[in-house]
């Protein structure tokens, strides 16, 4: 019973994990230099979901607040801080999705994209200089130069 | 002017970068003087902010404006502010030395290869600098991505290598980030004191997922420094790299990457929660002495003067991990003191192994030596220097390091770590008396007849020379003012196991 209980509360944790050892299996086992590229990627994105996934809450919405939404409707209230406390049970923090996870997975899907890049343009590099991008043939060719 | 240097110091650099990336595809003979003075001045207010805090304390700088634990917060203290003088001064020296070897190694790809160089340095600077777990998240990728780009530019097999490093590096990020991902969860901030705090206010040293938290970002953090059994990616990618890219990255790599880790301990778990609550320093300072063993064990075994450095890497990775894990205060001393030492001895030794390789364009251990205290004396004297460190001869910075670690190993009563620190030793001796014996006892039969050519004097460039000098100079001064280091690491150490103790 209780297995279960985890598995389905904790669904997104699951999938993750499983994405996650498709691209470390990927990565290990693969002879081709660009399927490990994808096994890579796959590994980082699974670690993105992860991260979105952990701000989800139930029954909230974005976190903007429309102009007729803000306290007194006007910016002083802002500026004073002290007030706050008379018109804190208009904003209630629990509405609304936590936005930094996003936030944060908008700088990481950046890096993701520029480490593919590049990966590619070393992959490129490497076909250039032995005209193949399996691994094995690779070294092949690397001993078959240095033995 | 002088609030604003915790983050002058990496973006004088950061913006020199983006100069160069463009004004230097027109004028590529200014990038090298640009990046020396972008570096210097970097390397100024790396030590204005050290006088800052030798002032005022801690020194705590908002980004943005935005209050610490909602914002970035860069926090420079007695430990990082060092570390950031260090990497200042080592990236200044390299730069200086690649005057003449960058447009030698890749032609054509100067104004890259400058704009590559000055972001790396901002990574490390940034990686030391920051007090916010996700943004030293981005800049380890920061750094991640030039080192890539830059081991790439060097020899065909460093296209593999590369892609071997790519994917572990890859993989250590991942990990590094999802740690930290656990961490938030549990405590809701990315802030390194806060995240502390939380913990131990909201009573978390029992919970599971920081416990996974911990492991990944340990996990994480030792596949970027290229902790013994995750080393795989280390050797051929510093070995065939250009020989600049490897002066920088062989000395200050590992070691930044070691000082995020005991910046991860210290900071962010806590030694309360490290040492104290899960104590496994035992297992962690065996695998250190496994990494020191095999380290030195494979060194040995390579004929190729950059591969056998390449593994003295590692093995010296493994010293500075087993000192931070001994769990006392004099091995925590004894790392620090390490991460400096080593980082100048490293660079000591990659710059005249360079320096020498660039002259007599060989690799190979056996023939590269011989004959040359005659012929560039003075760049095989700066050798020694670095060479002698390595197996810790007293005056040079390397017999201290290793003294205070092997004090702080009996201390804690680990004899194991104790016994590889000494055979590490024996083995760089070994390693170094071949060269040395070679050097100055070697023949070269088949080039007997031309001895009176060969035996010429073929010193290396004053561009190379002096920065190569100055790298040698530091080793000793590093060793000379040990005291001096020592006390004041300590005095900044005690105050981290002072001060988190509210619970």
């Amino acid at each position: 019973m209780e297995f279960t209980d985890i598995l389905i509360a904790r669904f997104n944790y699951w999938i993750y994990i499983i994405l996650m050892m498709i691209g470390l299996y990927a990565m290990i086992a693969k002879n081709n230099l660009v399927k490990k590229l994808i096994g890579m990627s796959i590994f980082q994105t699974a670690i993105i979901l992860f991260f979105v996934s952990t701000g989800v809450k139930q029954d909230s919405t974005i976190p903007i607040l429309r102009h007729d939404e803000i306290p007194g409707h006007q910016a002083e209230s802002i500026e004073h801080p002290t007030d706050g406390a008379a018109h804190s049970t208009s904003i209630r923090a629990i509405d609304y999705a936590n936005p930094l996870p996003h936030v944060l997975m908008l700088t990481a899907i950046v890096v993701g994209v520029s480490t593919l890049g590049v990966s590619l343009g070393v992959v490129q590099k490497i076909y250039g200089y032995y005209g193949t991008v399996e691994e094995s043939e690779i070294l092949e060719k690397i001993k078959s130069t240095h033995g | 002017m002088g609030e604003q240097f915790p983050v002058l110091v990496l973006l004088i650099p950061f913006f020199t970068a983006l100069v160069i990336c463009v004004v230097g595809l027109w004028k590529p003979h200014w990038c090298q003087p640009a990046a020396v003075v972008s570096l210097g001045a970097s390397l100024a207010v790396a030590l204005g902010a050290l006088c800052q805090v030798v002032k005022k304390g801690v020194v705590s700088y908002a980004l943005g404006g935005w209050p610490p634990p909602i914002g970035i917060e860069y926090r420079i203290d007695a430990l990082n502010g060092l570390v950031l003088v260090v990497i200042a001064t080592v990236a200044l020296i390299t730069a200086i030395y690649s005057r003449q070897r960058v447009v030698a190694e890749t032609p054509g790809r100067v104004s890259q290869f400058y704009t590559l160089y000055l972001l790396l340095v901002t990574g490390l600077l940034g990686m030391t600098v920051t007090g916010d777990a996700f943004n030293l998240y981005v800049l380890l990728e920061v750094v991640s991505l030039s080192t890539y780009a830059l081991i790439a530019m060097g020899s065909r097999r460093a296209v593999l290598a590369c892609f071997n490093y790519i994917i572990m590096g890859t993989i250590g990020a991942s990990l590094y980030l999802l740690g930290v991902g656990y961490l938030y969860i549990k405590t809701g901030s990315l802030n390194m004191v806060d995240i502390q705090q939380l913990l131990v206010s909201e009573g978390l040293y029992s919970s599971r997922s920081i416990l996974i938290a911990f492991i990944l970002i340990m996990l994480g953090v030792w596949i970027k420094m290229a902790f013994f059994p995750l080393h795989g990616w280390l050797p051929n990618a510093y070995a065939f790299a250009p020989s600049t890219t490897s002066c920088l990255i062989a000395p200050l790599m590992t070691k930044v990457t070691v000082y995020v880790m005991i910046r991860m301990m210290l900071t962010v778990f806590g030694p309360a929660y490290v040492f104290d609550y899960l104590q496994w320093s035992e297992i962690v300072v065996w695998l250190a002495v496994l990494a020191i063993v095999a380290g030195s064990i494979m060194a040995l075994a390579q004929a190729d003067l950059p591969k056998m450095l390449s593994y003295l890497v590692i093995a010296e990775v493994g010293y500075m991990v087993g000192g931070v894990w001994l769990a006392n205060e004099a091995g925590l001393v004894g790392a620090f003191y390490h991460i400096i030492s080593d980082a100048f001895m490293t660079l000591c030794l990659f710059l005249a192994a360079g320096a020498i390789i660039a002259r007599t364009g060989e690799h190979r251990i056996s023939s590269i030596f011989q004959g040359l205290p005659r012929r560039m004396p003075l760049t095989f004297f700066a050798f020694l220097v670095g060479a002698f460190s390595m197996i810790g001869v007293p005056p040079t910075c390397g017999f201290f390091s290793k003294w205070y670690l092997i004090r702080a190993g009996i201390e804690a009563g680990h004899w194991a770590y104790v016994t590889a620190l000494l055979f590490s030793s024996l083995v760089n001796a070994i390693l170094f008396f071949r060269i040395i014996e070679t050097a100055f006892f070697g023949s070269r039969p088949d080039r007997e007849h031309n001895e009176h050519t060969e035996s010429q004097r073929e010193e290396s460039p004053l561009s190379i020379l002096i920065p190569l000098l100055g790298a040698a100079l530091a080793v000793i001064l590093v060793g000379l003012y040990n005291w001096n280091l020592v006390s004041w690491i300590t005095d900044a150490v005690r105050l981290y196991y002072m001060a988190p103790m509210p619970g």
